[in-house]
């Protein structure tokens, strides 16, 4: 302690008596802030490197482990083979089936959804709140059920093939298409389109929108120029939260999907629980999927969203 | 930092101390196979693992819960309550979709079932992979019920790991409204083109069964090594592109909802449905002429069961006698138990599609263990999927 | 609803704090749309949810209304045992993700010290990933983890509850950290600071300072964290065990069984279940609002 500064009065019933001022003592504060953040967060830090990034580097080690005669794993001859066979026919078939569908989807929720949140961002305050409850619920509610209604209602005994059938269709068959998959997929993603939206749109600066309004011919004009440019980063952020689900989907596909609707994460998942058992190349799709993830993300990040 | 080298490090060391060996390899009961590693260099090999050491038990004693692993719609759920009502344990039954993904389940570790189903094929692989435990027959005296035809299976000669669960053929499940009243007994009916084109079927999950219908239709042994007439077989599935779903346990639901017009599938399951429909008249069991699969399903101990005395418990309790006729009465399936035949039901025994009468035994095949070319008959089959 | 049908005047009726209502046309066509998604989000809830007093084992077919299927789901074992497994494994799960992800999210926003980004990244890992590839990452784990611990010690551990929870944790950390996250960076620094100079100890200041004001944040992240876990489906139908499945695997199993009423009124419990989750989010965000 330097003596230079007569120490000030400390009270001894504070547990932290205040230190000298002096340059040295700063950087040690810092220091100890520093260290002190890093406490904070390791215990969260070291778990997610347990259980998440040791993990993830299992799947990239076994990726290129081999299988052997009998279907067993072995951590041994490490090979690229996996990854060569993602070039293979079927898995391009899926993996294009895959992203086709995933987009359609998306398309269908921003179209279906922008009307539907701009409608909501521009109702009085409390309707607003009502409507915007009356959303959530079935967002938080569970995938699983709300897939499960679509399997429901398309199935050959449900009221749409009984439609179909009645006016004609003879041969309608719903359920285990790529289209009941799709159905699936908007079903449940559209939330996930919706509140994105409508968070942009309300932020909207009203005097812009009038302004355009006066500026342009037609209400379309000013709606392409002005409102949709301003409301992209809600766009962005809703296609990255619906694609994102839907690339990758496993349950809905499962459930409402047949032949010739297998997407990746059906494919995938056989590899491990299923009957092809062959945990290298499903380690190899794992990793690819999660690499296409991430370049989608990145670009969501960098689109400047940060808020989910 | 520092903390992201320290993973590296272990996953390195993960790594390293995992090199050439086989994933799960030591599946077994004390110390068994935790040094047979696979050799490295070639990686393809797997040795013969070491077998898990058998237990002793006493008859009807338990060591704990009994966690059951079976195929779904297979067990009387009464049955289990009494089960575990009279041995005074909480008895669970989980359920698997094919032999395959038994054993992929068996494989991924870690859930140590006590008694599995698997049928007669996987006996032989889950044996030469040291999965099985080997029966302590004092606990099973009920064994002797088994009828002698079941006695000496080629897949486990002395019995030593397995008892028989029940048998049963693989056929067609039908929509005479779809078929016509009197359809031809063929395979034709999911590889035709002219016959199945029109239609909705679902095909079992299932490799050897799937790929094994194909092969009966062209002519072939279900259980050839030959990678050629596999491929052939597996194309004729992936042509037939008139199959709606493969499931291997939704197929009578989907028959009896009118979603499927045709249904590959086991004759227990088709026939309870059917029996059990408001209109049983308008479906039909088919054995198709050109050949078709006969099974058994047997029960087995897992070596990295953990109430192995409980397993064998179980086991003696389905042999009994009353219990095995319930077994029979509930599932449709045949059993191998001759001591419960006086328990079961007329009609059920008078069944010729659950007891086939002799010429059909002549055209029924059991599949076989076809060691290497298992890996075909999977890898094909995922490809036909699509 | 006949606040959906509210006539416009012809004249813009801003509400103080809206957009400007567009033109009248154009406006009911957005009405004719909002409808239309509202009923394509609610008429399959309310179908299934109609179909579980069903009194025919085939679900499709009605054949009279009964509340049996309700009375069975009850005391059918199996499906009891799932829904105790689920709240086991959510409550449990909840709690650790709730404060690892409260300390990951005030390390974050609150501090600055090296390797800060690279926990960033990590954080963020778990949100953006499919759950296809975490659960296959995490059955991976388990395998080998419990392999080298057998071969280490002669212990064979086993998938279950144990394995399911964990799991959980590792997405919920992300999940709750986000939201606290969103909580903090909201919140002005000077009533913290205030509270360091006035507080003899840290941790005194935190308890009586941060983290009141982040409570409505956690409270968030925490029913998120409730949910998540509640609806997984993939994670813990691979990490799972013998014996040990949530209701929603167990549910998902069925599906590919055999339909019967008996899961629409499962199915009716989750649903309930949600809504009681939304409720409960909107009391909490409510307060916040009020804060």
């Amino acid at each position: 302690m330097s003596t230079t500064v007569p120490p000030p009065e400390v009270d001894p019933d504070l547990a932290d008596p205040a230190p000298p001022p002096g340059p040295g003592l700063e950087r040690a504060a810092e220091k100890a802030e520093s260290r002190r953040g890093f406490l904070v967060g390791l215990p969260s830090y070291a778990y997610l490197i347990l259980f998440f990034a040791l993990p993830l580097l299992i799947v990239v080690i076994y990726s290129f482990a081999t299988r052997s005669i009998r279907g067993r794993t072995v951590l041994g001859g490490w090979n690229l083979d996996s990854y060569g066979r993602l070039l293979d026919d079927l898995v391009l078939d899926i993996a294009w089936r895959s992203l086709w569908i995933a987009v359609l989807t998306t398309v269908v929720c921003l179209v279906v959804s922008y009307p539907f949140a701009y409608y909501l961002a521009t109702r009085p305050a409390r309707i607003r709140g009502v409507l915007l409850v009356l959303v959530m619920i079935p967002f938080w509610s569970n995938l699983l059920v709300r897939t499960y209604a679509w399997r429901f209602l398309l199935s050959s005994d449900g009221p749409f093939t009984s439609f179909l059938v009645a006016i004609g269709f003879e041969d309608a068959q719903l359920l285990f298409t790529p289209t009941a998959v799709m159905i699936g997929l908007v079903y449940g993603y559209l939330p996930f389109m919706i509140l994105p939206l409508y968070a942009t749109i309300e932020r909207l600066d009203h005097s812009l929108v009038e302004a355009a309004r006066d500026l342009y011919a037609t209400g379309w004009q000013a709606f392409w120029k002005v409102t949709w440019p301003l409301t992209r980063p809600g766009v962005i952020a809703g296609s990255i939260l619906v694609f994102i689900p839907s690339f990758g989907a496993y349950v809905t596909p499962e459930i409402l999907g047949g032949r010739g609707s297998t997407m990746l994460g059906s494919y995938i998942a056989r590899q491990f629980i299923g009957t092809a058992s062959d945990w290298p190349f499903g380690s190899a799709l794992s990793v690819t999927i999660l690499l296409v993830m991430m370049v989608a993300a990145t670009a969501y990040f960098r689109s400047g969203g940060k808020n989910l | 930092m520092r903390v992201r080298w320290v993973a590296v490090l272990t996953a390195g060391a993960l790594a390293l101390a995992g090199c050439g060996r086989e994933v799960g390899a030591d599946d077994g009961g004390d110390g068994a196979a935790a040094t047979d590693a696979a050799g490295a260099e070639d990686g393809a090999d797997d040795g013969g693992a070491e077998q898990p050491q058998a237990v002793e038990c006493e008859e009807g004693e338990t060591d704990g819960d009994l966690l059951f692993y079976n195929w779904s719609d297979y067990m009387d759920p009464d049955l289990l309550t009494a089960f575990g009502e009279e041995f005074g344990v909480t008895a669970t039954e989980d359920n698997y979709t094919s032999n395959e993904a038994l054993l992929a389940q068996i494989r991924a570790g870690g859930a140590d079932y006590d008694v599995i189903v698997p049928s007669d094929y996987m006996v032989a692989i889950m044996i030469e992979e040291g999965v099985l435990l080997p029966l302590d027959k004092d606990a099973v005296p009920n064994a002797s019920n088994v009828d002698e035809a079941f006695a000496e299976p080629p897949y486990d000669p002395d019995l030593t790991y397995t008892l028989p669960y029940q048998w049963g053929t693989t056929g067609i499940g039908v929509d005479l409204e779809a078929t016509g009243p009197d359809p031809e007994a063929t395979w034709g009916w999911l590889f035709d083109p002219d016959m199945a084109g029109d239609l909705s079927i679902s095909m079992l999950d299932d490799p050897r069964e799937t790929i094994g219908a194909a092969l009966y239709y062209l002519g072939y042994d279900p259980n050839t090594q030959s990678e050629e007439e596999i491929q052939e077989a597996a194309d004729l599935v992936a042509e037939a592109d008139w199959v709606t779903t493969f499931t291997s346990d939704q197929y009578p639901e989907l028959l009896l909802t009118g979603e499927t017009e045709i249904g590959h599938g086991y004759s227990g399951n088709i026939l309870d449905n059917i029996y059990g429909a408001d209109d049983p008249d308008r479906y039909a069991y088919l054995i198709p002429e050109e050949g078709a699969t006969i099974w058994t399903d047997n029960m087995a101990i897992l070596g990295s069961s953990q109430h192995p005395c409980t397993a064998h418990a179980f086991i003696n309790f389905i042999l009994d006698a009353e219990n095995g006729a319930q077994l029979t009465n509930w599932t449709f399936y045949a059993s191998p138990n001759a001591a419960a035949t006086e328990f079961i039901d007329e009609e059920v025994l008078e069944d010729p599609a659950i007891y086939p009468d002799e010429d059909v035994r002549e055209n029924l095949y059991f599949l076989e263990n076809t060691g290497e070319s298992e890996i075909l008959y999977t890898d094909l089959f995922t490809r036909a999927q699509g | 609803m006949s606040a959906l049908e509210m006539p416009s005047s012809g004249t813009e009726e801003v509400a103080e704090d809206s957009l400007a209502r567009p033109q009248r046309s154009v406006d009911r066509l957005l009405a004719g749309n909002a409808w239309l998604v509202f009923a394509f989000l609610y008429l399959p809830i309310l179908v299934l949810a109609v179909y579980s007093f069903n009194d025919n084992d085939r679900v499709g077919v009605w054949g009279g209304a009964s509340t049996r299927w309700y009375g069975e789901m009850f005391t059918n074992a199996r499906v009891m045992d799932a829904l105790w497994t689920s709240i086991t494994v959510a409550v449990v799960s909840t709690v650790i993700a709730t404060v690892l992800g409260t300390a990951a999210a005030l390390s974050m926003e609150r501090y600055r010290y090296r390797g800060q980004r690279t926990f960033d990244g990590l954080l963020y890992l778990p949100v953006i990933i499919p759950d296809i590839t975490m659960a296959v990452m995490l059955l991976l784990f388990f395998v080998q983890a419990f392999d080298l611990i057998f071969v280490a010690t002669g212990v064979q551990l086993s998938r279950g509850v144990g394995t399911i929870t964990l799991a959980h944790v590792a997405f919920n950390i992300s999940f709750v950290a986000l939201v606290v996250r969103a909580r903090l960076s909201g919140l002005d620094g000077a009533l913290e600071e205030a509270a360091a100079d006035l507080y003899a100890s840290r941790w005194q200041a935190f308890r009586r300072v941060t983290l009141p004001l982040i409570a409505p944040g956690v409270a968030g992240g925490a029913l998120l964290a409730l949910t998540l876990s509640l609806d997984d489906v993939v994670i813990a139908e691979f990490v799972s065990g013998a014996g040990s499945t949530t209701l929603p695997v167990y549910v998902f199993g069925a599906l590919r069984r055999g339909v019967t009423p008996l899961i629409n009124a499962v199915s009716v419990l989750m649903l309930g279940g949600s809504i009681l989750l939304v409720l409960l989010s909107l009391m909490v965000s409510r307060r916040r609002d009020q804060q």
